[in-house]
């Protein structure tokens, strides 16, 4: 006679990155029922947006949505108001725009091919891969000024330059790369760990994932060619004609497991150096800013009335913002922000069904959720009314067993 | 395969820069007090590269206190204050003695962003690249730019 337990995960995970709750419903190991609950965060930053900041303001604000895509929000935020008060972006500061945004890409697709290889314990390639992230990093502070927290984008342009020297660097460091990345996708797809661990694991289908609006490489990764730089192409992306890379141009199949959304994200890496080698030899010359007087800048948008939508492929997925400016007033009258993770958040419910616990971490995480960390797992038997609870480091030690346990099939 | 790479990494040098000391000393007071002395030396930190964005610099002299900065600050770290010294002001009324609007900087909620400096109209703002700013106290003295 099998019976089933309830195993909430979550509202803070090690896995998933953002609190949000799981509820798993297993048979022995076997998943046989997944719950997702959103909404364990809320930190109002809309709302400051439309009652405390001014629009200046609310670009640094809109940084601090993500930490990781902290391009992608401002940029999308500051393609809505541009739209919302009709500022025209000089061509210069789009190219640059491009360049910062596919900075960020390898950044964030590094950094997760690195969380991926700890959730299924090989840490050796996850120091491996960070290390490699230094290096644009690096660039990232040496072009913006700061690692993080970029703070490069404005209305109307961008407020700093790429100058010679900035170039030149950027040149050397995406020459490092296109070294370095025969290495990393040797180590990431041909290494027989990796492989045992991530193909036929969290599949989502072509049709789950047209059905629950999954966006980017999650969805990419089940072959539907969806990109917002391909279907609706902004800043400097109209130039180059993005192609949307799904894993059958790699060896020709789509298996829309996770060893597919590692295909997906590493040929996106490659995909980033061409892009941004193009960017620095079509960059044309010109102004920054559409409107240099800051004063002036801010006065306009107060006196602006409108609304606008701005649509960006961030290393995750879509992500959209809404604002809607009204004269007289200096904070935004409306504004939504739809993050990608939001999307595929529901994804979650197919490929966990029929998995086994040691698999939630990899799955969770290999649609790159944008969440807080889990740090602990209860774990309850409802028959009996037991509690008792897992902890983050016994979860990893499941799936640290599981690599070893397949590895010595394997062989 | 993995295991070639990480023969490789056996004979290079770590990336890490070992900042301030190469083992981590057992007490930080006395590790500068033996730096004071000449006993012992810091690794340097690695350099900060151009335009980087650290502690804010003031130039009180040059500042026409505009508030300008203060309206466009997203974390809300400027205040304005009244000088302490006071001027001859000359104005419809004739003179009169006044003490000057200035700003008043709290580098612990400072996030960086250098948007103060893009606005000010008399360049009086500036970022250094002075990064080392942890401190117990959040109203330290090195962390209100002007200093009292």
């Amino acid at each position: 006679m099998s019976e089933t337990y309830t195993i909430p995960v979550g509202p803070l995970h090690p896995a998933l990155h953002e609190p949000i709750t799981l509820k798993l419903e297993v048979s022995g190991e076997k998943i046989i029922g997944v719950d997702v609950f959103c909404s364990q965060v809320h930190r109002g930053i809309e709302w400051i947006g439309m009652n405390r900041n001014n629009p200046i303001q609310s670009i640094y604000l809109s940084e601090r949505v993500c930490g990781i895509c902290n391009i992608c929000h401002p940029l999308c935020m500051v393609q809505a108001v541009e739209k919302a008060a009709e500022i025209e972006v000089p061509e210069r500061a789009e190219y640059i725009r491009t360049i910062a945004a596919e900075l960020e890409r390898i950044h964030s697709h590094l950094l997760w091919a690195g969380v991926a290889a700890h959730e299924i314990g090989f840490d050796t390639v996850f120091h491996y891969t960070w290390a490699l992230r230094e290096n644009v990093m690096d660039l990232i502070e040496y072009l913006t000024g700061n690692r993080v927290t970029k703070a490069i984008m404005m209305f109307g342009g961008v407020r700093r330059d790429i100058k010679e020297n900035g170039a030149k660097k950027l040149r050397e460091g995406m020459k490092f790369y296109l070294e370095k990345f025969r290495k990393i996708e040797e180590i990431f797809l041909q290494d027989p760990t990796i492989k045992m661990r991530t193909r036929d694991v969290g599949i989502l289908t072509r049709e789950d994932a047209l059905k629950l609006c999954a966006v980017g490489p999650t969805t990419r990764a089940s072959g539907v060619p969806k990109d917002v730089r391909q279907d609706f192409p902004y800043a400097a992306y109209g130039d180059y004609e993005v192609k949307a890379i799904t894993p059958d141009i790699y060896n020709g199949e789509v298996h829309g497991d996770v060893y597919d959304r590692i295909v997906v994200r590493l040929l996106e890496v490659k995909q980033s150096i061409e892009i941004i080698n193009w960017a620095l030899d079509n960059m044309p010359s010109g102004p920054l800013l559409a409107e240099k007087n800051l004063v002036r800048l801010k006065m306009k948008l107060k006196k602006a009335e409108g609304e606008g939508i701005g649509r960006v492929e961030a290393p995750r997925g879509e992500d959209i913002h809404y604002v809607r400016l009204k004269a007289g007033e200096e904070p935004f009258f409306s504004w939504k922000i739809r993050a990608p993770t939001y999307n595929n958040v529901l994804p979650w419910i197919p490929m966990l069904l029929g998995g086994q616990i040691a698999d939630v971490p990899i799955v969770a995480a290999s649609t790159d959720p944008c969440i807080s960390c889990l740090n602990r797992v209860t774990v309850v038997d409802v028959e009996k009314k037991k509690e008792f609870q897992i902890t983050k480091e016994y979860m990893h030690k499941l799936s640290v067993k599981k690599t070893r346990r397949l590895m010595r099939n394997g062989r | 395969m993995m295991i070639n790479e990480v023969w490789k990494l056996l004979f290079k040098k770590p990336k890490t820069n070992k900042f301030p000391a190469k083992y981590a000393p057992k007490n930080v007071h006395q590790f500068l007090r033996r730096v004071q002395g000449g006993k012992a030396k810091i690794v340097p930190p690695v350099p900060t590269p151009p335009d980087f964005r650290g502690k804010i610099r003031y130039d009180i002299d040059s500042c026409v206190g505009c508030g300008l900065c203060a309206q466009v600050c997203p974390s809300k770290a400027i205040e304005i204050v009244r000088d302490k010294k006071w001027i001859i002001m000359h104005c419809k009324e004739g003179a009169k003695l006044a003490a000057p609007l200035k700003i008043k900087i709290y580098v612990s909620r400072c996030v960086f962003c250098a948007q103060c400096v893009d606005i000010c109209p008399r360049k009086c703002l500036k970022m250094s690249d002075e990064f080392l700013l942890a401190n117990e106290n959040k109203l330290d003295k090195s962390l209100i730019v002007p200093g009292p």
